[in-house]
């Protein structure tokens, strides 16, 4: 690759600089390249891919590419069932993924991912300096100073794509080896396993070993939640399902809602020793391996020390609606980094802004952004006519894929100027539309509460107060239909009246 | 968000939560997710769907209706619970008046954690006792 051999970006001081080489940075990079913004990629990888270089430790991927939809693959509808492809204005490079995968499962496997991004980096002429290892960050007046294995860089903007992928266990399983440093899978032959953690990477694992391990324990203090009940990507994937099943039909694998008091090494093996939240009762467990699946933290290095606020298990920066963190200016995040940033997460179910089918969208959202906001470039947008408005909207609400990926997050936004006329403002994010000021407008998301099937919420700006009107789902998904078209002109008739006086119903 | 370690202790001086024994503690936050808010940052939003049961553990709240602020909440305070209750949306805005930590149930799991623990369902009701009372003394 020419990028290897180059090694663009020396040591210096940049507009903005851009750390890391997975599909966050990748997808970045690409969106502000498009939009002429010059900036430098850094990454301490020696080729792109981040964590999929890695993982997932059984080799394949949880996010599907539906290769039959009836939709062109390179239109914007086709990337509501291709999860992993990153974004391209460019047809050829679209759905790149599809060109990648074998056809033998719809999750690509983790070979067929790296091979996917660095496809896509290469077919986009992506620029990263490789081997150059971020270490240290300091502020000198307006300019961030990043210390690297390469020397210094200095910029007021930085935005930091750099995973979360550092391996985390709770007190007391510090000696415990993690997810990441499973061994090979046959040494786990006739063996007792422990699995501490009962999220998918603890059943990932247990699905894994299903096989070859004599017994498999997956244990921690609350009961798990299953995707399929949720009716969101909260909980165990169907994929990993099969452990849940094997123990409700006592096959050998024990699944317990309970806390772990301690973890001993015992010649050979260990002895975990549990207490139950409901009758506080004791288990104690002699086992051959104990797996700590308890999750990742954010390797933001000395960024707290800066200033950035972080919160959770995982240590995930605060961020503002356009990812920039909460309490460091000039500090951005994109990538699986910028689940970080909340959005109204109503019902309780979070964005995909931890996966790239949702990261990828926030990127050339947060892309275009930066551009208008600190590089002073207008973006054009398109205007409508009044009577288009309702069948835009609708249309977006049915195919629109950064609303199906995005849910209650990314909203297609409409302002409606007195002066301007109508015009459709693009993707932006919910939480800055619903609570920053701005002129009438109306933004239409897509929702779910769990239960039901997804449904539009169009949320009305009017004289700086937002207001919320929720549509009816339909069991096909089709949002277009005469009765959503009336009830999206009557929730409208306030905001646009006089100016949609004729619409089509 | 899984919550950080500290917040079993935490929850442990928080009337809500204190007729739980340790472990049992240590299960009730695993049942939350933890959110963090800036200043001047709106928590739940005056007649928005989709709340939550938020318990705040660092930081102060406004309860502000219609843009007037009524009332401040702080650490152990807890905010929500009437409209996961009712199953309607929030009739104030909740509005972060300085850096705020919560844990956060979503309105659809209310009922099922109070179910399944009695003691906070009775704390949680002597709460809601003390601030009829307090409504009726301020109306009479």
């Amino acid at each position: 690759m020419a990028q290897l051999e180059e090694r663009p970006f020396p040591p210096g001081r940049y507009s903005l600089i851009v750390v890391g080489s997975g599909p966050g940075a990748l997808q970045l990079t690409y969106c502000l390249h498009r939009l002429g913004i010059e900036h430098a990629v850094l990454s301490d990888d020696p080729a792109p891919g981040g964590m999929f270089r890695r993982w997932p430790v059984f080799q394949r991927m949880l996010s599907w590419t539906k290769p039959f939809t009836g939709f062109e693959r390179s239109s914007r509808a086709y990337e509501r069932f291709d999860w992993n492809s990153l974004l391209a204005d460019e047809p050829p490079n679209r759905a790149v993924m599809t060109g990648v995968m074998d056809g033998t499962s719809y999750f690509p496997s983790r070979p067929e991912m790296e091979k996917g991004l660095v496809t896509f980096a290469d077919a986009t002429s992506l620029r990263i300096r490789f081997g150059c290892r971020w270490e240290t960050t300091r502020k000198e007046g307006p300019d961030f100073v990043l210390g690297t294995s390469d020397g210094e860089y200095r910029s007021p903007l930085v935005v930091f794509a750099v995973g979360v992928a550092e391996p985390w266990r709770p007190t007391g399983l510090e000696a415990v080896p993690h997810y990441g440093d499973l061994r090979p899978v046959e040494t786990y032959k006739d063996r007792r396993v422990f699995i501490v953690g009962k999220q998918n990477s603890g059943f990932e694992i247990a699905t894994g070993l299903l096989p070859l391990a004599r017994q498999i324990v997956l244990a921690s203090p609350s009961p798990t939640k299953l995707s399929v009940n949720t009716h969101s990507l909260v909980g165990v994937r169907a994929r990993y399902v099969q452990p849940y099943e094997d123990s409700v039909l006592a096959g050998g694998v024990l699944v317990l809602d309970t806390s772990i008091d301690e973890v001993k090494r015992t010649g050979d093996g260990y002895q975990v020793r549990t207490r139950s939240a409901g009758d506080d009762g004791v288990l104690t467990f002699e086992v051959d391996d104990v797996v700590a699946a308890t999750g990742f933290a954010t390797p933001l290095r000395d960024l707290p020390d800066l200033g950035v606020a972080t919160f959770g298990q995982s240590r995930l920066p605060a961020q503002t609606p356009f990812w920039q963190s909460a309490t460091v200016p000039g500090i951005y995040f994109a990538g699986t980094i910028m689940q970080g940033s909340r959005g109204l997460k109503k019902h309780g179910i979070p964005s995909n802004s931890g996966a790239v089918q949702g990261y990828r969208y926030n990127a050339r959202v947060l892309a275009a952004h930066l551009a208008e906001e600190r590089f002073g470039v207008r973006l054009p947008r398109l205007r409508l006519e009044a009577s288009d408005v309702i069948s835009h909207l609708l249309a977006e609400a049915s195919h629109a894929p950064e609303l199906w990926h995005q849910r209650s997050y990314l909203a297609r936004v409409v302002l409606v100027d007195p002066d301007r006329g109508i015009i459709d403002d693009g993707i932006a994010p919910l939480a800055n539309f619903v609570d920053a000021p701005g002129p009438d407008a109306v933004a239409v998301a897509l929702e779910s509460n769990g239960r039901d099937d997804p449904y539009p919420a169009i949320y009305i700006r009017k004289q700086g107060t937002v207001t919320e009107h929720l549509l009816e789902p339909n069991l096909q998904l089709n949002f277009e239909d005469h009765a959503h078209r009336k009830a999206l002109t009557a929730a409208l008739e306030r905001l646009l009246s006089p100016s949609l006086s004729q619409p089509q119903l | 968000m899984a919550v950080q370690e500290d917040v079993a202790d935490t929850i442990a001086g928080f009337a809500l939560f204190a007729d739980l024994s340790a472990p049992q503690r240590e299960q009730v936050v695993h049942v939350f997710d933890e959110a963090w808010f800036s200043e001047g940052e709106r928590v739940l939003r005056q007649g928005f769907s989709g709340s939550g049961l938020y318990i705040i553990l660092e930081g102060a709240a406004a309860i502000r209706i219609d843009g007037v602020d009524r009332s401040t909440l702080r650490p152990g305070d807890y905010f929500g619970e009437i409209s996961c209750l009712l199953g309607e949306a929030p009739v104030a805005d909740i509005v972060a008046l300085r850096a705020l930590r919560c844990i956060v149930l979503p309105s659809t799991q209310v009922e099922t954690f109070l179910k399944a623990h009695p003691s906070i369902m009775f704390r949680l009701l002597q709460g809601e006792a003390r601030k009829v009372r307090n409504t009726t003394k301020w109306l009479s």
